[in-house]
């Protein structure tokens, strides 16, 4: 396994979910299922964070938050939308507020379904990005000495 | 010759200690709390991970300073291991915590600069003990040199057991760990984010962990030097007493809730006061 | 060394040329040549005073006409007081100036005592014609420049600006006469001098405030004035000597106790710390030179001078007892200021504590740090007075909180701050080698009392400086544009105190060696490495890399390549890391502040406990000693 892929720390955000992803989320760390296991750590800084895991669909206020957080990740990173609001906007999708799904504002990795997503599924997604987070590794370490040649 | 030694093997082996048993703390934790947790070598991978990530910074002096905070506490802990003065070692070691402070509040953000803030409290609340503790060593072995104290008859723990439990209760805010972290922690979800390394990223963070480990080893070498005497086999005890000194850390975080700012000042020094102040006069009454 | 008066003579002459004559611009320049020429007979003195071995000197046996004038200058200054009493309303200060005065004048015209010399040349006390030479002539140079920039930012006072520069000089004439004296009257003489003027000098602005402060200080250093003249007759009438050094071979308690609290009084000890507190409303040149290198270094310089007298008895415990008591609790009070000059007070007021409590246990270890804090905090607290001084005159204010991001905005200025406040108390500087001295030599003397208040007082001490520290070298730009105003001599003098406190750590193993331990040897008589040589030098090494290790980290970092980002905000920054989005959706100006606990550490909850704790102490002592218990 790659770096990344040993030691993923992730950032939860919640865009405008009803919180059942949400709890859902947390459900993750609890002894039942134990995401610490592989080295997760749910930490709550961008700054510090491999993983970018969003709830809930995104609004006129989220946007820009979203925007600036994703922005404030360091590279390499995966982004992984967590229930169906994420992904698509869902039962929310026509509102007027809402922009949609997450992929509206920002490049999304994973896509988690479910209403709420059960644990084993954002798991399963997750690991996944573990994965993803390894191929993103080495081309980020092939650009970075590229950019070294140049 | 063997003070050579045994600074080059702290300098080289602190870190890898230090993140060993920061692996096992974290699964001793996690089985604690009815989990599996992660594998032992799990700080390892944390921090090849964050050295090969992007340095995004928001100052250009962040990571000046986080060096500069590696290095005293290398130099802090190569002042101890090499036998030198134990007063000279605590001093230094605080000089290295006011580079972190200053690291964090370089950054002029809120949530780091709110977690300096705390780091100056902690700081001021766990200053007073480890003077008296300096001290006690100096009464009951006659010498702030750690060469000598470590030749001393008998273990200066008999003669100030007060000083090491006072010890024991600091040493949770040194360790960061819950009831007293305040300035920053382990956990998410809470109302400081990330404190004083919020705006710590990738390489930056990674040096910021390994002085902690350092700072680990350290303060585990001053438990040590309360049990050592010249008998060879005070060595072995002194390795089991920093196991079990370690372990009641790890007991105390995972039973205790985060207390406020107030309490930990108030309570860490009275504390200092009852069980190093009054240890310190026994031993300056007896002398 | 017969010439020895003219060094007192000099800035006394310098002062009363600057105060005639009318144009400003001479008015600077002639004090640049006052401070210049004091620097430079101190000089003088110290190599021909080295040509002769640096042996002892004794002077001046015969001053009968010198002794009048000064009575006379005595009756004068009673006369100033009572005027400036009425004419302020203040009427008990003028009996505590009566009083001395009268018990002066009476045991002149009716005691006769024998004549001896009058001045001493000691190693201590060239040392302190050194530093009131040196850091006091700096501040003058540095107090032409700011006082132009003051009377411009101020045009609500009069300028008398000549005034105050006269004060100065004569100030600092006052203080090479108190530290030469060997004479108590003598003594008693320039430490009234010192009182008047200082007096003046906090009443210069002449608004309500500072009228109430200066009459404050006054009374309190005329009761330190009265224990002095108290402690002359005395001593004059039971052992019929008033000379220094005779009074501590003699060791009777009672005038030592009025000598230590006259000392206490000057270098504002509790429960006389609030005078120099409001000597703050004063511009920031006479509070560097009140606070830093004169004033209060006289109260502290005779508290050294009796105290091999003061070991071992119950007025030293309670000398030391009050001055322990004085460190912990004023750096206590510091730690809920925000005002510059404020924190710099009790910082000050903080570290003549320890030097108090140093000087009031009284061996030769304890000695050997209370004259190396001495030395360090002379120069750096007057580098740091400057340092906010300027600021203030650039800035508009001496706010701390202002001085959010100063490195970015006034960089020069906060270079040379920071370089005060690392002097003051971090690693490897001489101020925390000589707490470190003082914390072995109270442990060695079974002080507990005083081991405790030292443990607890230095960690409230870096708690202040350190949250000043971090204020200055937040990485903050703003977009207020800040102009520095501070002009050429004002930098040259911080400049060269900058310089000299690096210098001074570096070389801290042969001050340490060549001049401290000499000076100890010929107060008691012997002398012995208080720190041994490889400590001192490690020391040094240390210093060494606090300087190397961030240069080479600078050297290392400044080539990674780094990719900048907004600071976490949430969010929901607007993108300049000045502003943030706050939830109605408006621009929000980001507010970041230092924390001043004033609930647990203010001075409205701390300071009257503990003047009524330490004034009770020192009237419970009288009481005692009076009574003869002791």
């Amino acid at each position: 396994m790659g770096k990344l892929a040993r030691s993923p720390w992730l950032l939860h955000y919640d865009g405008s979910s009803c919180n059942g992803c949400d709890i859902e989320v947390l459900d993750c760390l609890t002894p039942r299922y134990d995401l610490e296991r592989f080295g997760i750590i749910n930490t709550g800084d961008p700054f510090q964070a491999d993983i970018f895991l969003i709830t809930g669909g995104i609004n006129s206020q989220s946007e820009q938050v979203v925007k600036q957080i994703y922005s404030q990740m360091p590279e390499p990173k995966v982004v992984v939308a967590v229930g169906i609001c994420a992904c698509t906007g869902g039962v929310f999708k026509e509102c007027y507020n809402i922009k949609g799904g997450v992929d509206t504002v920002i490049p999304v990795d994973i896509y988690v379904p479910g209403c709420a997503a059960r644990p084993e599924s954002i798991i399963d997604g997750v690991v996944k990005a573990m994965e993803l987070l390894r191929t993103k590794q080495e081309e980020f370490s092939r650009r970075k000495k590229e950019k070294k040649q140049a | 010759m063997i003070p050579v030694i045994s600074v080059l093997a702290y300098l080289i082996f602190a870190p890898v200690l230090g993140g060993l048993l920061d692996g096992a703390d974290r699964i001793i934790s996690a089985r604690m709390q009815g989990r599996v947790g992660p594998p032992l070598l799990q700080p390892f991978y944390d921090l090849s991970k964050l050295f090969s990530k992007q340095m995004i910074a928001v100052n250009n002096v962040q990571l000046l300073l986080n060096l500069s905070y590696l290095v005293f506490l290398a130099v802090s802990g190569a002042i101890l291991f090499g036998g030198a003065d134990v007063l000279m070692c605590l001093f230094v070691l605080s000089t290295a915590d006011m580079f972190l402070i200053l690291a964090a509040s370089s950054d002029s953000s809120p949530f780091a600069v709110m977690g300096a803030n705390r780091e100056m409290i902690q700081m001021m609340t766990y200053e007073p003990l480890t003077l008296l503790i300096a001290v006690g060593f100096y009464l009951s072995t006659g010498s702030f040199v750690v060469k000598e104290i470590i030749h001393s008859s008998i273990s200066p723990v008999v003669m100030m057991p007060g000083m090491l439990l006072g010890f024991w209760v600091i040493t949770a805010i040194k360790l960061r760990k819950s009831p007293f972290d305040l300035s920053t922690s382990h956990h998410a979800h809470q109302e400081m984010v990330k404190g004083l390394t919020t705006e710590m990223s990738g390489p930056t963070l990674a040096v910021m962990n390994i002085a902690e480990y350092y700072e680990k080893i350290l303060l585990l070498g001053i438990v040590a030097l309360f049990i050592i005497n010249k008998h060879w086999w005070s060595w072995i005890l002194a390795v089991a007493v920093c196991l079990i000194f370690y372990f009641l850390e790890i007991l105390w975080d995972n039973v205790s809730a985060r207390v406020k700012w107030k309490t930990m000042l108030m309570g860490c020094w009275i504390v200092t006061l009852l069980a190093g102040g009054i240890n310190l006069l026994i031993l300056m009454l007896i002398k | 060394m017969e010439w020895l008066w003219i060094l007192i003579a000099f800035p006394a002459l310098m002062a009363v040329i600057i105060w005639l004559i009318p144009s400003d611009v001479l008015k600077g320049r002639l004090v640049y040549v006052g401070a210049a020429g004091m620097m430079a007979l101190t000089i003088f003195l110290l190599g021909s005073w080295s040509g002769q071995e640096m042996e002892t000197a004794y002077l001046y046996v015969n001053t009968a006409f010198w002794d009048k004038a000064m009575l006379a200058g005595e009756v004068f200054f009673m006369g100033l007081i009572i005027y400036e009493s009425i004419r302020h309303k203040k009427y008990p200060v003028m009996l505590l100036s009566i009083a001395q005065t009268g018990l002066m004048v009476w045991l002149e015209s009716t005691v006769h005592l024998p004549e001896l010399p009058h001045l001493m040349v000691d190693r201590l006390a060239i040392l302190m014609c050194v530093i009131v030479a040196f850091v006091g002539g700096l501040i003058c140079i540095y107090a032409v420049g700011y006082m132009e920039a003051y009377h411009q930012h101020h045009k609500e006072f009069q300028n008398r600006r000549g005034f105050f520069f006269a004060m100065i000089f004569f100030f600092l004439a006052a203080m090479m006469g108190l530290v030469l004296s060997l004479n108590m009257i003598w003594m008693y003489f320039f430490w009234e001098v010192t009182s008047v003027i200082s007096f003046l000098l906090i009443g210069y602005t002449r608004t309500e405030e500072a009228v109430d402060n200066s009459f404050r200080a006054l009374w309190m250093n005329l009761l330190g004035g009265l224990g002095f003249a108290a402690a002359i007759v005395i001593s004059a009438l039971k052992g019929g000597t008033a000379q220094l050094q005779e009074v501590v071979l003699a060791g009777s308690a009672l005038p030592l106790l009025c000598l230590s609290l006259a000392g206490l009084t000057k270098s504002a000890q509790m429960p006389f710390s609030s005078w120099l507190l409001g000597a703050m409303v004063a511009p920031t040149p006479s509070s560097a030179l009140l606070h830093s290198a004169t004033m209060v270094k006289a109260g502290v310089y005779l508290l050294i001078r009796i105290a091999p007298a003061l070991n071992g008895t119950a007025v030293g415990m309670l000398v030391a007892l009050i001055g322990g008591y004085t460190f912990i609790s004023a750096s206590m009070m510091a730690i809920a200021q925000n005002d510059g000059k404020k924190v710099l007070a009790f910082s000050t007021i903080s570290n003549l504590g320890l030097i108090v409590a140093c000087a009031g246990i009284g061996v030769e270890e304890t000695i050997w740090g209370a004259i190396l804090l001495m030395i360090f905090h002379s120069v750096s607290k007057s580098m740091l007075f400057q340092a906010v001084g300027a600021t203030e005159n650039s800035l508009g204010s001496r706010d701390i909180e202002n001085m959010h991001g100063l490195l970015l905005r006034l960089p020069k200025l906060a270079y040379i701050m920071g370089i005060g406040i690392a002097g003051m108390y971090l690693a490897p500087f001489g101020m925390l080698i000589s707490k470190w001295v003082a914390l072995k030599a109270f442990v060695d003397s079974g002080n507990v009392v005083l081991v405790i208040f030292l443990a607890y007082g230095s960690a409230t001490t870096m708690l202040y400086w350190t949250k000043w520290l971090a204020k200055i070298t937040s990485m903050h730009h703003t977009k207020e544009v800040v102009h520095d105003v501070t002009r050429e001599d004002q930098y040259f003098s911080m400049y060269l105190h900058g310089g000299a406190m690096i210098l001074l750590c570096l070389l801290f193993p042969v001050l340490a060696t060549s001049v401290v331990n000499p000076i100890i040897s010929q107060l008691f008589g012997f002398s012995y490495e208080v720190l041994s040589m490889s400590v001192l030098t490690t020391m040094a090494v240390m210093l060494a890399s606090v300087i190397l290790v961030p240069a080479a980290m600078f050297l290392i970092t400044r080539s990674a390549p780094r990719d900048y980002v907004p600071i976490y905000m949430g969010g929901v920054n607007e993108g300049d890391n000045t502003y943030f989005t706050n939830s109605l959706g408006m621009p929000e100006h980001l507010y970041l502040t230092n924390w001043y606990l004033r609930f647990e550490f203010g001075m409205r909850r701390l300071m009257r406990p503990s003047e009524i704790l330490t004034a009770g102490a020192l009237v419970v002592m009288f009481c005692l000693i009076i009574g003869g218990a002791v």
